[in-house]
Parts: C-alpha cells; structure tokens; sequence
C-alpha cells in the first residue's frame, strides 16, 4: 500500500502531546551565556524621534548592550521594498521598536528597556482606513483589473450600489514570533527562526550584517501557527537578534509577548468596498464596478500583491460579464498589515458575496438561487483573462452539497420554526469558493528538495518548505515513501535550512505541498532510475520495468523475485553511482502581467461549499452555529487525516474572522484589543455541534503532485455561509427584506442588524 | 533566594526560587520542561497548563491549572505533573494516543495544555461521559476543535490500576507554611487565620493572594511586584461552607470548582453561573473572594451576588463584621475592606428567590470578558412582584443593584406591560461606555433586553 492517500497522523504528533516538539524559544535554554532581547516600543501612532538616551538602560545590572541604528553593520532594513527600517528616526504606529536592550535575563532587559529616554516630536497620524481614503493617504501603485464595457451597468434591469467595511483578523498564532541567533567560530551566523520564509529571513539578516547569504544559515525547526502571519514579519526580529550576537559574541534570544506580538505585526488587512452592480431581468449579473481600499498599515510588505489577490476574487464562483475594479493601498499609521490564509483573497470574495446577500431579497430570489444562477459556465474565462478550468464542479459540489445537506428539508422546517418563536430566528445559507491556486507572483512558483539515500537504504530528505501545522512534512515523508516504493518508517525529514536547499520561496500561498512535493518527487524519482538501472541488470529487464514497492525492488509481473531496497542501494553505492539529489519543481504554464492585471496566474482552481444553519437570540444578537456541512474540492487526498484538518481548521478560523474576531484601534493609534483577554479567538464553544466535512469525489488533479490539490486557505472562505445565515435570521425578525450586516457579525452587530430588520 | 521541595512529574525535586514573584511557567521552562508553553500570560490560552494535585474530599484530583498565574512560592511540598510527565512518545498516555489518533495535534503548541486540562477530565471520579467544558480554557488556532472534541469523547475510563487514579485515592499535599524570600520581596503561607491576620496587620499592603488569577496577570503583563505577599487559599476558615436556616456562608478561598462541585444545583442561580464564569482551568483556581477583593466593575459574581442580596464577612484582628454587597463598592476597584481585613465568607439569605437568572453579554460564549451582566431573583405571590433583586455588571465604575427598577416593579403584576416599563428604566441604569468590546448603545440596549428576555424565559 502506497504510503500517499494512507490516513496518518501528523510526524510529529507523538512529540506534540508529550510535550517534546521544540520550538524556536525552547531551544534558548540548552545554550549558556544567553542574553535575552526587548524592544522599546513607541507610545505615539507618528512621531520624529528627537533623542534618543539609552545611557539610562545601560546603569541597570544585567544590561549589556541597547542596540540602535548607530550599529548596524549593514542596511538599516527589514523590507524587501526597503521602506521598513530596522531602527526609526521617525515612529511610524504605536508599538513601533525603536531599539532593542540585551540582558542576562529577560526581566533585566525589560527593566532596561524601561529606563531608555526618548523624546519625541509628534506629527500627524492618519489611523481609520475612512480617513486615508479621505485623505488619499495611498502607497504601492493603482491597481485595476477590467474587462468589457461598463458603461452597459447604466442599462442594466435592476442596478444597485453600496459600501461595506470589512475588518482585520489577528494571525494568534498560538507561538509568537521567536528568534535565536549564534556566530560560531568561522563567523557563520545561524539563525533558529519560526519562519514561514527561511530564504528572506536570511536575506534580510544578510543585508543586516552586511554579509554574503551564504555566511547566514536560518533554520526552522516547526511553528506553532503562522497563517502567513509569520512570511514577512519574522525578519527584523531574526536581525535584530543576529546583529545582537554578532556584536556580542554571545548568543541571543527573542520572543515576542502576546501583546508586543499584537502590536509590532501586521495583521490580515481591513478593507472598505465601494461598488455598483448591475443585472439582467433574469438575475444574471451583467457589470460590476468596485474600488478596494486595503488598509496597508505603515508599510507595503505583501501589501500588493494581497490586494491583487483581492482583486482576482471578487468574481469569486461568477461570471462577470462586463467589470472595473480599482484598488489602492492605504499608508495608515498602524502595524504593516500583511499575509494572512487566503491573502486578500477572503476579502475580494465577501465583497461579491456581501452585494449577492444584500440584493438577493431585492431581486425576489432565493440567495442560493442567485448565486447558482450565476456560476461560471465551461469555458468562460475570468476577469483576467484565465479560461475556468473544471468550471463545472462548482455545479456538482453545489448540487451534491445541498442533497447531503438536506438543505431544502431543513429550510422548511426553518420556516415552521421561525414562525412559532418570535424571540428565536433559524436561517441556513450555502455559498460557494472558487479559489485559484499559484503564487500570483510567477517566480515564486518553483521548490527544491535534497533527497539522501544512505548505504543502508534509510532515506533523509530535506525540502524548502517549513512546518507551521499544516502537515507539510507529513505529506512530504508519504511523497519520498510512495516514489521511492519504501515504508514510512525508513524515511526521515530533516529540519528546514537554507544551507540545504537554497533559494526558497515562502511556504504560502497554500502551494507548500504542489511546490516542494513536487521537487521531492523529483529528486526521489532521479535516485529511482539511477537504482531502477542497477536492479535492471539483476532482472534482464528494460529499467522502466523494475518496480520499487514496499521496500521490495522487483521486474513487473514477478513480486515474488524481489529484493530489498537496501540491497540495491548497496550495489550502487559499490558502483559508484550516486545516491542523493536534488529535486526542483517549477510550476509549468503560469504568467501574469501584473501591470495590465492579466494573464494565466494561476495552475488550478480548488471548489468547494459550505452550508452553515445559526439561530439568533432576539434579544441580545447572540447566536449558535447548529450545523455546518462541507464539500470541499482537494484532488486526489494526499493525506486524508490532514486535510480534513486544514479544512475544518480554515472554516472555523474564518468563521473567527467574520464573526467574532474584532481588532479595534482607538484615536490615537493604540490598539486596544492587544492581548487573548480583549481580542477573541474561536474557542470550543464555536464549534458547531454537528461538522460534517467530505471531500469532493472523482476530483484527481493532473499535473499536481499525485491529483493533489491545495488545502491550506480556501476552507477560510466557506465560512461566508456563516454571515450569510446570520443575515438571513436576523433578517427573518421582520419581512425577509435586504439587510445589511456589519463584519464582523458580533452579537452587538447582529442585534443592530435584527433592529434594522424590525423598523 | 530560598528552596522548596516540591514532586515534580513523580520526581522529588528541589526548587530554587530566586524571587517570590517567579511563576510556575517560567521555572518550569528553565527547568527544561520547555512543553509548558506561554502563549498569552494571562490565563485565557492554556497552553501553559499542567496539573496540580489539590485537595478534594478525603482523597485528591488531579487539576489543571494555568501555570502562567501560579507563583512557585506557593508552591512548597505540592505535585505537579506536565504532559512531559504523563507519558513519551513511546508509551502514550491515554489522552495523549487518543489527541495523537484523531489528528488532535496540527501545529502542537497548544497540545500539552490541552493533554493537561483533558487529563484533569480524565480522571474525574464517577465520570460518564467527557464534559467538554474542562477544554473551555484552552484555545486551539489550527484545528477547529473537532479533532479535540472526538478524541475527548472517545476515550475510555482509566484502568483500576492506573497510578495516577489510585492516586486520587490519597489526601492530596497539605500546604506547607512557608517564608520564600528575595532581597526585595517576601512571600508567606502562614499556619492559620490567626497568624494571617497578625501578619496582615504588620503588613498592610500586603498583597493576600487566593488564586491569582488576577494578580498573575498584573505580575506577567504589567510587571507588578508586592514586598510582601500573603498566600491564603489554604486557610481552613475560609474554606468552609455552612448551611444555617437563614443563610448560608461560601468559605472565600474556595475555589469556584469547588463550590461548583461542593453546592451542586442547591443555589441554582449560582449553578447556573458558574459555567459561564471564565473557564475551567480558571476557575479551577479562582475563588469568590478574590473575585470580590478584585472589585473590578466586570467582574462576574458581583451581579449574582447581588441578585441574591449576599453581604460580605470580613474578618480582622478586631473581629468579624458583615457588610451588605450592595453597599460594599465604594468606586472603581474601591470597597469597604480596610487594611487588615479579610474577605472570610460570603453569606447568601436564605430562603432563596424561586426564580432567577443569569445573563453574561459577551462576543464568545466561553471564556470572555462580559460587555454587560445581569442577575436577577424574583419571588412571585398571585402574580404579583413580592420581591426582585437585580444584580448589574459592566455599566458603571461598580458592580450595582437596578433599585429604581427593583422599586417599580415591587408589588406590580408580573406582566408583559409593566416588565416593558421597568425594562425601559433599567436601560437607564448605570453610564455604560463605549469601549472595544461593546458600545455604550449597545449596554443600554441590553438592560432594557435582558429583563424582557428574563420575563420571556421565566414564563415560559
């Protein structure tokens, strides 16, 4: 039995539930002489920063050193669009480090970092995403994605227009950011990081120290969470810690509180849509204008290419005739908003599914009516100009999902209900994801992997990938396994590092597994024809006729004339033929102007849909999840024990976002949700009672690592159901009419919602 | 710097503490036991959770508790076991294979918190099924908990012979009386109450910890540091609950899972409470005193204690005395106690409303921070209001009683009419606020709901 497809637990479970799995900051405390970092975070939202007194920090016992920008012995940078300095002249949001203390112990460099004096000339701050649209407070370039003519949305039978806020989402990766750094005795400076982005966090600590990459090594052992919260964010810190143990021979360590975390990263972007839309008489949307604004915070980062995500996913399922959609990044004074599962994808598909909710009830037509009436038909390309490929498993996800799901049952039994319970309101909703699958950008679409098979057949690979959860690393030992015909138990991965396979692109985009599965298999496959060719000669047969299954080498059609893996393996090694490789994989097919916004950006679309029941309290706008079924599209499932994982795990992480999580800034900058007592995470109680979740059957992707498909980020968008359900039941307190909801839907929101329903 | 003895994973151990204030989280991880995670430092994530062996009837049980709000100093002569301790990856515990089976595990971080509030479950005596309320107190960002919940609901009762079961069998550690001492800060666990109150009085900005659950958090994240620290959960007097024929007394340093468990559904208002109290892993530390010694205006005992019209026993060297609740707040966090005073007891008359209600405004139903609580008990005569006390949490500088509506309401007929003209009082009780977690509209638009919703459910 192949080991890909088997249902196994994740490779390090047994170490997780002991306790044993090490993260970054657990390794700290194996080395001697530490010294531990802490920032001085700025209290003003945009300040010029006058002076700057560390002599103070140094006074206290313990103290060793303050770093400041006087130090650096490279670039003062942590962006790749060098607009991010290491160490500010000029504070830019409140929590914005403006240098770091080092100290013996961490209560020693907080005391540190407490004496440091800093005088500071405040300056104007633009903090709502309202403000900098008012102000043209914009960075990066316009982007617009346009298709059609349309002037014809004037024409059309019923037109429509509207505004909607949609709010951020804090990654909460349960492990803040983390970083430990040493200088050995050859001056290599090795970073342990919790890094979604191995290759630029070396980059980024290269430029630092003024170094080569190849005088930097960054490893990461496993996250504990990343959700993209950790692609760009960690490199500053990995400097920051790098510079320390550069200028002090010692190592040095830093970790994140839960509230400097908070309020040092970027965070998943707000944005505010402005649309007008136009349909035909039979409900067909025929033109749709939009403008995006995202919230970027104080730098771009990622900020660009998550609104060209945006932008890319306001069709969603849908065919768009005839579209203009504008976007631009906001320069706010607040954390550089940045990656986060589905990056600007979740935002540009609420805002369709938002004006389909709101007009359903205007166009007298069942909401999922609307949308079905409307999916892409085989094919009609996209916006930007992409032919729809497997557009009609939309269809059958759809039609399969509302027959397992009893939808039209429990609509009717909705209806009695709600109609015998003034106080009580039930409303199920299904909506649909069609999410395209690649790194917008073309170039990061390619993965190494090293791949050692030693003398006695035991296997070592390493890839590019990093480990966040997800089960990366799981999939990949089942990949080595299944093409090289071994047991699980004979391959082994080794931690990420850069100076082992280089130049990698960030493990995002949910293209972990199609990427660097891709270029394991690779690599295993080049070992196998090299050992096919040795065993080839055993059996008098064509090389392409020897079969490597279950640690057993055999001709095809004689298993029983087999021998060990290891025995080949051993034969070659005594002919001197090699026995590692280097994988690589380069997605084939793609390319995107992404001037024009046009091109074919992505190698595949991955479907599903949701259907989520909720009941209201009149009241108070508080509400449960009953029920929430799932059909959700993955190709063929690598690893099925997995990918239930990342779809459930993604659902209940966007119901978080849509409903219940809510980041609040005040006036003048500061966040006041910083902390796990103030900003709510789902918890056991939003869970649904009832969470059945299936995968779409007959669904192998060709040209993907074994009719794979990507897991990680289109489950956070089938909790769009949720939302719709909610306004559906708050809507059902009065006639049923078009009803606007703020997002997140909070209780507080769904009560105004019911009053709005009432009047 | 001082040492204490402690039972570490079934290991005696000696710890050094260097400072009265270090947390069992910290020492823990110094310690090598890097499993024990810190995920927020303020007791709402629980990755930080392991257990405790405290006391439970003759025998004990294994409690979980957040690591990150528990002062090593409190804990000389105690058992502590972490997931490290419960088993390795080569012989599983039982929770353990069962998180490992169901794909219960993604990232990791959270896991042994998780394996320790689930162990706490686990070995509940007379358990049936698996009440997943002993998980509300640890959060999971990768899973979506339905993995957790089926590996929860799966597992089995431990074996006859399961050590730690027979475990539970034996009177859990007496706490040890103790001085932990640094150059700027002392801890003591004194012998008794008398010795507490002696020491209070030569102390009097001692800081008296009971759970501290709330002073944790003002030492991880605020940095707080008292000179002197006065450990009194242990206290036998304040761990006591009495039944008299016109009240009862909860002891104050009884941790609100033991009163949970201890009370059963004898005060339904409160039975109906606790589970909406926090989580789990925190009220397996929390107690009713320093819920009140806290005075926070959100604090969620206030309006069911006021609802049921409690007083306060504080005790002193000058002995005890008895203050009505509705009078015991004086401003934000300032109360009645004076220095020298503790909060012994808390006394609940008795005969008891015949219904009541709680009601906790919140964005998560589990374990968050209420925008707006309301108690209310009412006793009806011929339909006819003879009594109501309605408790309100989260709409002034204090806890306080809706009287205006109280009053409106005493002697009228229970009906949908009249409740509709208090509900519209009681919106303008208090000055609720706008803050991050609800707007000052809002607040007042709950009053006004709630009491409708109380009459709603109540005639039900």
């Amino acid at each position: 039995m192949s080991a890909v497809g088997q249902s196994i637990s994740h490779e390090s479970a047994a170490l997780h539930v002991t306790g044993q799995a090490r993260y970054t900051d657990d390794l700290g405390n194996r080395l001697t002489n530490l010294l531990h970092a802490y920032p001085v975070q700025s209290p003003h939202a945009h300040a010029k920063i006058l002076r700057l007194e560390i002599a103070p920090a140094l006074k206290i016992a313990g103290v060793v050193r303050v770093l400041t920008a006087a130090d650096v012995l490279g670039v003062n940078d942590a962006g790749v669009k060098h607009d991010e300095p290491l160490f500010p002249s000029e504070v830019m949001f409140v929590g914005h480090a403006i240098c770091w203390v080092l100290a013996d112990s961490l209560f020693a460099a907080q005391m540190g970092a407490a004496a440091v004096q800093v005088e500071y000339e405040i300056l104007d701050a633009v903090i709502t995403l309202q403000d900098a649209v008012r102000l043209e407070s914009f960075q990066g370039n316009l982007q617009l994605l346009q298709r059609g003519d349309t002037a014809l949305l004037e024409s059309a039978k019923h037109i429509f227009m509207g505004e909607f806020e949609i709010g951020g989402q804090e990654h909460f990766y349960l492990e803040t950011h983390a970083s430990l750094a040493s200088v050995d005795e050859s001056g290599q400076v090795f970073v342990q990081c919790s890094t979604q982005h191995p290759t630029e966090t070396q980059e980024i600590v290269a430029h630092v120290l003024g170094l080569p990459s190849h005088a930097v090594t960054v490893q990461c052992l496993r996250m504990g969470g990343g959700f993209g919260g950790k692609e760009m964010q960690p490199h500053g810190f990995a400097a920051i810690a790098a510079l320390g143990a550069t200028l002090t021979g010692r190592p040095v360590r830093l970790r994140l509180n839960r509230t400097q975390d908070m309020t040092m990263t970027g965070k998943r972007h707000p944005f505010l849509a402005r649309w007008k839309i136009g349909f035909d008489s039979d409900s067909k949307i025929l033109a749709l204008e939009a403008e995006l604004f995202s919230d970027g915070g104080w730098s771009l980062d990622l900020s660009e290419p998550v609104l060209a995500r945006a932008l890319c996913h306001i069709d969603n399922a849908y065919f768009i005739p005839h579209i203009r959609v504008a976007g631009r990044v906001c320069k706010t004074n607040k954390t550089s908003q940045t990656a986060f599962r589905g990056f600007g994808g979740p935002q540009g598909m609420l805002v369709i599914e938002d004006i389909l909710g709101r007009v359903a009830p205007l166009l007298g037509v069942r909401g999922e009516e609307l949308r079905a009436k409307n999916f892409y038909q085989a094919g009609q390309t996209t916006p930007y100009g992409q032919i729809v490929k497997d557009s009609n498993r939309m269809a059958r996800v759809w039609q399969t999902l509302l027959e397992t799901s009893d939808f039209k049952q429990r609509q009717q039994e909705i209806t009695v209900f709600n109609a015998k319970h003034p106080n009580q309101k039930r409303a199920i909703s299904i909506t649909p994801v069609k999410f395209g699958i690649s790194f917008n950008f073309t170039a990061y679409n390619q993965a190494g992997a090293l791949v050692m098979v030693y003398k006695d057949g035991s296997v070592l690979i390493n890839h590019g990938g990093t480990e966040m959860g997800q089960g990366l690393h799981t999939k990949m030992l089942q990949i080595a396994a299944t093409t090289l015909g071994v047991n699980l138990e004979h391959v082994r991965l080794a931690p990420t590092r850069t100076d082992k396979v280089p130049n990698t692109s960030a493990t995002a985009a949910s293209s972990g597994t199609d990427l660097n599965g891709g270029a394991v298999k690779n690599a295993c496959e080049q070992i196998k024809s090299r050992l096919a060719l040795i065993a080839s000669s055993r059996f008098g047969v064509h090389p392409d006729d020897v079969v490597f299954s279950n640690g057993k080498v055999f001709a095809i059609g004689y298993p029983p004339k087999s021998f060990e893996f290891a025995e080949i393996v051993s034969e070659a090694y005594y002919k001197r033929v090699s026995l590692f490789a280097s994988g690589f994989f380069r997605t084939e097919g793609l390319h995107w102007d992404r001037v024009a916004m046009f091109g074919n950006p992505f190698k595949y679309f991955a479907y599903g849909a949701s259907v989520s029941e909720v009941e209201i309290d009149g009241f108070t706008g508080a509400y449960t999840l009953r029920r929430v079924d799932i059909l959700h599209d993955i190709g063929d499932s690598l690893s099925p024990l997995i990918d239930i994982g990342q779809i459930e795990g993604g659902f209940i992480q966007g119901a978080g976002w849509l409903t219940l999580e809510d980041l609040r800034w005040d006036s003048k900058g500061r966040l006041s949700t910083q902390s796990a007592s103030t900003y709510k995470l789902p918890s056991f109680s939003e869970m649904p009672p009832v969470f059945n979740v299936a995968f779409l059957q007959d669904a192998s992707e060709t040209g993907v690592v074994y009719g794979s498909k990507a897991v990680g980020e289109p489950p956070v968008m089938l909790a769009i159901s949720v939302r719709e359900a909610l306004r559906t039941a708050a809507a059902a307190f009065g006639s049923g009419a078009s009803l606007e909801l703020a997002s997140p839907a909070t209780p507080e929101a769904v009560f105004w919602a019911i009053k709005k329903a009432k009047s | 710097m001082s040492e204490i003895n402690l039972v570490l994973n079934g290991k005696p151990t000696t710890a050094t503490i260097f400072e009265p204030h270090t947390t069992l989280l910290n020492w823990l991880r110094e310690t090598g036991l890097t499993g024990c995670k810190e995920g927020c430092a303020e007791g709402e994530c629980g990755a930080c959770a392991v257990l405790v062996t405290k006391a439970s009837g003759t025998g004990s049980r294994l409690t979980s508790v957040n690591a990150c709000l528990v002062l090593m100093a409190s804990l000389a002569g105690q058992e502590i076991m972490t997931a490290e301790g419960l088993g390795s990856p080569n012989q599983l515990h039982p929770v353990q294979a069962a998180m490992v089976q169901t794909g219960g595990s993604q990232c990791g971080y959270c896991t042994p918190g998780f394996i320790s509030s689930m162990a706490d479950e686990y070995y509940r005596p007379n358990r049936s099924g698996f009440d997943l309320e002993a998980l509300s107190g640890n959060l999971c960002r990768c899973t979506g908990y339905r993995s957790i919940k089926d590996a929860a609901l799966g597992l089995g009762l431990p074996y006859p012979n399961d050590a730690l079961r027979l475990r539970q069998n034996i009177a859990a550690p007496e706490a040890r009386v103790a001085k932990i001492e640094s150059e700027n800060a002392v801890f003591y666990r004194p012998a008794n109450l008398e010795d507490a109150l002696i020491l209070l009085e030569k102390n009097l900005n001692a800081k008296l910890v009971a759970g501290g659950t709330d002073w944790g958090v003002e030492v991880n994240l605020r940095f707080a540091r008292a000179a002197v620290q006065i450990a009194i959960d242990h206290l036998p007097e304040l761990r006591q609950i009495h039944w008299q024929t016109d009240f009862v007394e909860l002891g104050a340093a009884l941790t609100l899972s033991e009163l949970e468990h201890q009370i059963g559904d004898s005060i339904p208002l409160l039975h109906q409470w606790f589970p909406m109290f926090a989580s789990r892993l925190i009220r397996n530390s929390a107690t009713l005193g320093g819920n009140i010694g806290t005075a926070s205006p959100i604090g969620d005992s206030p309006p069911v204690l006021l609802a049921l019209g409690a007083s306060v026993v504080l005790v002193s060297t000058n002995g005890e005395r008895v203050i009505p609740l509705e009078t015991y707040f004086t401003g934000y966090r300032k109360t009645l106690r004076q220095h020298g005073e503790i909060i012994k007891a808390i006394r609940i008359p008795l005969p008891l409303a015949p219904k009541s209600k709680f009601y906790k405004i919140s964005k998560r139903k589990m374990d968050d921070i209420s925008s707006v609580s309301v108690g209310i008990a009412l006793k009806l005569e011929n339909h006819t209001v003879q009594n109501i006390k309605i408790g309100l949490g989260g709409v002034a500088a204090t806890p306080l009683r809706a009287l205006e509506t109280e009053n409106f309401l005493m002697g009228q007929i229970w009906n949908l009419e009249n409740v509709t003209a208090a509900a519209q009082l009681m919106a303008n009780s208090g000055t609720p606020l706008d803050d991050h977690r609800a707007s000052a509209a809002y607040r007042k638009a709950m009053l006004e709901q709630l009491l409708l919703k109380f009459f709603a459910e109540v005639n039900l």
